[in-house]
């Protein structure tokens, strides 16, 4: 009993310290973001290595949940004899939810799981402590660009999933399935608001890019320095940057579309 | 050389991102509409608006001239109060026009449909709509067709 009592505290004390850690490490991010316009060049290559490269994954995935959408929202919608308001369907779901949702998994999985390696073998074999050492700052070299990558990157990306999708599901309703291409679009307009819907999705994705970065690289630089705590810390960013992004959804959710 | 690469394409892909927001601004969404320009308001009573939203369309023989800005109920009339926003082009719609509450399809959403009387005169701003017909109710309806059939 009493054993059990004090590994409740230990584990409580051990989230605790972790919640501290992550929040100082944020807040010291976010004080060295003037390295981001001051160190530009560190800032693109990271934007091209988080945004850039994980372009085609996102395009790609974009079409076929477009195209996904397009089948079922077709079968479901037919059955009512409204097989016209299908672009409305397609382009809701992604706009308000799929776009930047399976966005902020994808990334968390393509560039978060790398940030978080990078990082990890950054510790493990001592450059972060070098840069320190030569009086140079870890947070403004390699966290600030790197966080400020993610951070604009995700609502971008999220904004090409959303319209690729789009596009995907008109391939397959009005290419394939023979629904209006005009009724598409203006069912599509009718239903979806730029203000509520629209501007809702992205900031809901600038929230997910927010977090995932967050999460991706303290993750990095809370692990173990060996490659078991690299290996666990990788998988860690995934397993909480996509509970994160999920409860988060639900939340942000409940707030704007009421 | 890699610097000029790196570049061009960080700028592509923040164009391309700029760019898939213009679609969805513009091709996916309705912000066309929060560009009507500008628009004059008049009121209309119903009894009923069944299920008139904000933001419906409003029309005269089926073509789209504005929408419904707001419904409010109107404690001292008893009625609903429904304000139309109409644009400016718009303004020769004679004063005894009459507004309905009809719905676009069988499970299609509830929009004002204006019939323009024969009035010399013009609605202009804060005018009020005189003739009115309120939704359709669907167990009001039933209702009348039971009394009736009971009544032979």
């Amino acid at each position: 009993m009493i054993d059990f009592l004090a590994h409740l505290g230990r584990s409580g004390l051990h989230w605790l310290s972790l919640l501290g850690r992550a929040s100082i490490f944020l807040f010291r991010v976010l004080r060295s973001q003037d390295a981001v316009v001051r160190r530009y060049r560190l800032t693109l290559i990271e934007i091209y290595s988080v945004g850039v490269r994980s372009l085609l994954i996102i395009v790609v995935s974009g079409l076929f949940v477009g195209m996904v959408l397009g089948y079922q929202g077709y079968i479901t919608l037919v059955n009512f004899g409204a097989a016209e308001a299908l672009g409305g369907v397609v382009a809701l779901s992604l706009v308000r939810e799929l776009g930047p949702v399976v966005t902020a998994l994808l990334f968390a999985g393509r560039a978060g799981s790398a940030l978080t390696a990078e990082i990890g073998l950054m510790k493990t074999t001592e450059q972060l402590s070098a840069m320190e050492m030569m009086a140079v700052d870890p947070y403004r070299r390699v966290f600030a660009p790197r966080f400020f990558a993610g951070f604009l990157s995700m609502p971008l990306l999220a904004a090409i999933f959303s319209a690729v999708g789009v596009m995907g599901g008109f391939i397959v309703g009005v290419g394939l399935l023979g629904v209006d291409s005009g009724s598409y679009f203006s069912q599509m307009q009718a239903v979806t608001d730029w203000r509520e819907d629209v501007v809702s999705g992205v900031i809901k994705s600038i929230v997910f890019g927010f977090v995932v970065t967050w999460i991706a690289i303290f993750q990095g630089l809370d692990a173990e320095p060996t490659s078991e705590g690299i290996s666990r810390a990788t998988t860690q960013t995934v397993v909480a940057s996509a509970l994160a992004v999920l409860g988060l959804d639900f939340i942000l959710t409940g707030l704007m579309f009421t | 050389m890699k610097l000029r690469y790196l570049e061009v394409s960080v700028g592509l892909f923040v164009l391309l991102g700029i760019a898939a927001l213009f679609y969805l601004a513009i091709q996916v969404s309705n912000i066309v509409e929060y560009r009507d320009g500008d628009t004059y308001e008049v009121t209309a009573y119903f009894d009923h608006i069944g299920g008139l939203k904000a933001r419906a369309p409003v029309t005269v023989s089926g073509v789209r001239i504005g929408r419904v800005s707001d419904i409010a109920y109107d404690p001292e009339r008893f009625q609903a109060r429904v304000t139309l926003a109409i644009r400016s082009g718009q303004d020769h719609l004679p004063a005894d026009t009459q507004a309905s509450i009809f719905t676009a399809g069988l499970l299609g959403e509830q929009y004002i449909g204006l019939e323009p009387g024969g009035d010399f005169e013009v609605l202009a701003d804060g005018d009020e709509i005189l003739f009115t017909q309120s939704a359709l109710v669907l167990e009001n309806m039933i209702g009348r067709v039971l009394t009736n059939f009971s009544s032979d």
